[in-house]
């Protein structure tokens, strides 16, 4: 399917991975109601990693990622984000949140704001920042992401590719340690894609913790230290990227490569 | 060599679009006279309106406005334009006017054997005074709250509307309301108070437990405590004294103003994942939809005194205020839950992965956009409570259909029904298609290029 080309050097300089543990997934099980979507995952993440999460759709990856910020319950296991365990406390799971930025496959930003304002609501009314300050960090990020001109405009004014742009600036305007990607680039056109994968991998390069469901394999074989495959709800195979696509282990991998980036 | 291979060389320029698209001309014909079919039905229908607005104008125009009976009314006809048909008799509207706004309102509540035609001699608030001023202060309450434009510092009269309503137009002790209004602070107090203390729900429900207390049983001797130590009023006007459009203004204000809100609590409950809270409004909504409003009327007028301690005399139009808010409130339910329900899962999602809270994404990112949504079938709800106010003429309030019939009751009216209901008519058009146009003027305004 897709292998952009990444078109220039990366600096790897800050992109270490550190001992310390972002994300500690055992023996976690999810089903929707007799459904069992995702088959005793264990995963441990630590903090600096940049993980690509693939496989065919249907396989759970992006179940997997949404149950870490508790969009989706899981019924079994635990899972430890950032030393505090996702329960039903909702305490903790507001406080998770805060942590946790995610960037979704339809943006989900809120068309009845501007862009500014999608930058500082949640600064202002989860961290209580003072709304000069937070005006001011969403501009640094909106800078960042590439489109501070458009701070006053509305979503549905802006190119599918800025509005992901936003939605990443807006994550981050929450300083948060993790990021998770859920299909960033599936909603966008070739053109678009472009200037998201930039984004993230600025963000990458900054050190920045990842989590990316995403079918863009160029990305991973550049910017992942570690790539998972998962079918059926499990992970079938996860290895570095070298070695991954090189050298897949297991049938089932073979196969998805061979579809994916056969021709 | 290839025929197919082309490749332009400049970009085309834009051209004007041919006369016949553009102009007034291209619009006539267009939209009129795009067809021969189209074209005879353009004059048949323009024939059609002719004939009904001559008709309609003539009626209302060639009239007679000078008379103080019906049959002096057709003598003048007669006289002048030969006929008894075809012509309104204004007469009943000049002469009835202020009975047909006000109802019996005493246009002196002070002076009771004062009258519109024979004012008190002595100063005195001009007549009908506080109607007016209440209709005053309404406009000035609900511009902070339509428009963004008015000034912020108007909020404070929009708040303190609640309690100037009553207290104006029925009269009494002031400290009454100021009671009233002291729960809402007492509730505050106590909310702020105890939240570091405890968590938020038990404030929440100290905040509501408390000024319940307080306006069952301190707040009335309260206020009559105070009052006898330092009275301040105004003269009192009965509930029976009350009528006309007046009446219709004062049930469609508190019908609107306090359904909405409880509106979104229902449509909020019916989608909480609370079982309880779910069935209790799910059951609330169904058995209000369920049931005409002239039933909840009667059950207000008839049955209501049947389940009061005996003695008790609870106001027969705050009850009937009570019964047109919680129809009106089932309906402005289901409308809003439509709203909900058109909205995109993914904003829920975006509002929870940055880790608002429930009440925060609802009031932030959930409820703004529901509601614009709903803007349309909202007003709809506001017009049809507002009309609907006309039912209470059935259950013997004076409201203007309910004049009607008193006025044709009596004999220099008797057989007038045209000009009346007209009269009627006009009131009602204005407030209701001010109300649609100001719902258009929203929906334009909050336009932010989304689908």
């Amino acid at each position: 399917m897709s292998e952009l080309a990444i078109d220039r050097e990366i600096d790897r300089s800050k992109m270490q991975v550190s001992d310390e543990v972002a994300i500690e997934i055992t023996n976690m099980n999810k089903w929707y109601g007799s459904f069992h979507v995702l088959r005793d995952i264990n995963l441990t993440v630590n903090q600096g990693e940049r993980i690509v999460i693939a496989g065919p759709s249907g396989s759970g990856k992006s179940t997997l990622i949404r149950c870490l910020n508790a969009l989706e319950e899981h019924q079994q296991g635990s899972i430890i984000v950032d030393g505090t365990e996702l329960s039903n406390d909702l305490k903790n799971i507001d406080k998770i949140r805060s942590e946790v930025g995610m960037v979704f496959q339809h943006f989900n930003l809120f068309p009845h704001l501007t862009i500014l304002e999608n930058c500082t609501l949640a600064p202002i009314w989860v961290r209580k920042t003072p709304k000069k300050e937070a005006e001011e960090r969403a501009m640094h990020f909106l800078e960042k992401v590439k489109i501070p001109d458009q701070a006053l405009k509305y979503p549905g004014q802006l190119s599918g590719g800025q509005q992901q742009r936003v939605a990443i600036a807006r994550s981050l305007c929450m300083m948060p340690r993790i990021m998770l990607f859920d299909e960033p680039t599936s909603a966008l056109d070739p053109e678009m894609i472009k200037e998201v994968l930039d984004t993230m991998i600025e963000l990458a390069e900054e050190g920045m913790t990842m989590l990316c469901v995403t079918h863009e394999m160029g990305f991973a074989r550049q910017v992942a230290n570690r790539v998972i495959f998962m079918d059926a709800g499990q992970v079938v195979e996860q290895n570095e990227p070298e070695e991954f696509f090189n050298n897949p282990q297991s049938e089932r991998t073979k196969l998805f490569l061979s579809q994916i980036l056969g021709h | 060599m290839s025929d197919v291979s082309f490749v332009r060389k400049e970009m085309l320029p834009e051209k004007a679009p041919p006369a016949s698209e553009v102009g007034v001309l291209g619009w006539i014909r267009h939209n009129l006279f795009s067809s021969w079919l189209n074209s005879i039905l353009t004059l048949i229908s323009l024939f059609f309106i002719y004939y009904v607005l001559s008709n309609i104008l003539s009626w209302t125009f060639e009239s007679v406005w000078n008379a103080n009976s019906l049959s002096e009314c057709r003598e003048i006809m007669m006289a002048t334009w030969g006929d008894t048909h075809g012509h309104a008799c204004w007469g009943v509207i000049k002469d009835r006017w202020l009975q047909l706004l006000y109802g019996f309102y005493p246009p002196y509540p002070a002076h009771p054997d004062a009258t519109w035609s024979n004012p008190p001699e002595t100063g005195s608030w001009p007549a009908y005074f506080r109607p007016n001023l209440t209709f005053v202060l309404l406009l000035v309450a609900i511009a902070p709250v339509l428009f963004p434009k008015a000034p912020r510092k108007l909020l404070y009269v929009t708040a303190a509307y609640p309690f100037l309503l009553p207290w104006l137009m029925w009269g009494g002790s002031i400290w009454g309301p100021l009671m009233v209004a002291a729960g809402f602070v007492i509730g505050y107090i106590a909310y702020k108070l105890v939240i570091s203390a405890v968590g938020s729900l038990t404030a929440l429900i100290l905040a509501i437990v408390l000024p319940l207390l307080w306006w069952l049983f301190a707040a009335g001797p309260v206020a009559g405590a105070i009052n006898s130590a330092i009275p301040l009023g105004i003269e009192p006007v009965q509930s029976r004294d009350f009528g006309g459009f007046m009446l219709a203004i004062l049930l469609g204000v508190v019908a609107i103003g306090v359904s909405l809100p409880i509106g979104i609590v229902l449509a909020l409950g019916r989608q909480s994942d609370l079982l309880i809270v779910k069935y209790l409004c799910v059951g609330f909504i169904e058995f209000i939809r369920g049931v005409p409003l002239i039933t909840l009327l009667f059950v207000a007028s008839l049955l209501l005194n049947l389940f009061l301690p005996p003695g008790t005399n609870f106001d027969i139009i705050l009850r009937v205020m009570i019964m047109m808010t919680l129809f009106s409130a089932a309906y402005m339910a289901e409308v809003i839950r439509g709203g909900l329900a058109a909205l995109p899962r993914g904003q829920y999602e975006g509002a929870d992965s940055l880790g608002l809270n429930y009440w925060q994404a609802q009031r932030l990112i959930i409820m703004p956009q529901a509601l614009k949504i709903s803007i349309p079938g909202i007003v709809s709800t506001f017009i049809g409570i507002f009309k609907d106010t006309t039912l209470v003429s059935i259950i013997g309030l004076f409201d203007v259909i309910g004049l009607t019939n008193g006025i044709r009751a009596d004999t220099a009216w008797n057989g007038v029904y045209w000009e009346l209901f007209a009269f009627i008519g006009v009131l009602f058009f204005v407030v209701c298609f001010s109300m649609s146009r100001y719902s258009m003027y929203l929906e334009r305004k909050l336009q932010t290029g989304h689908r």
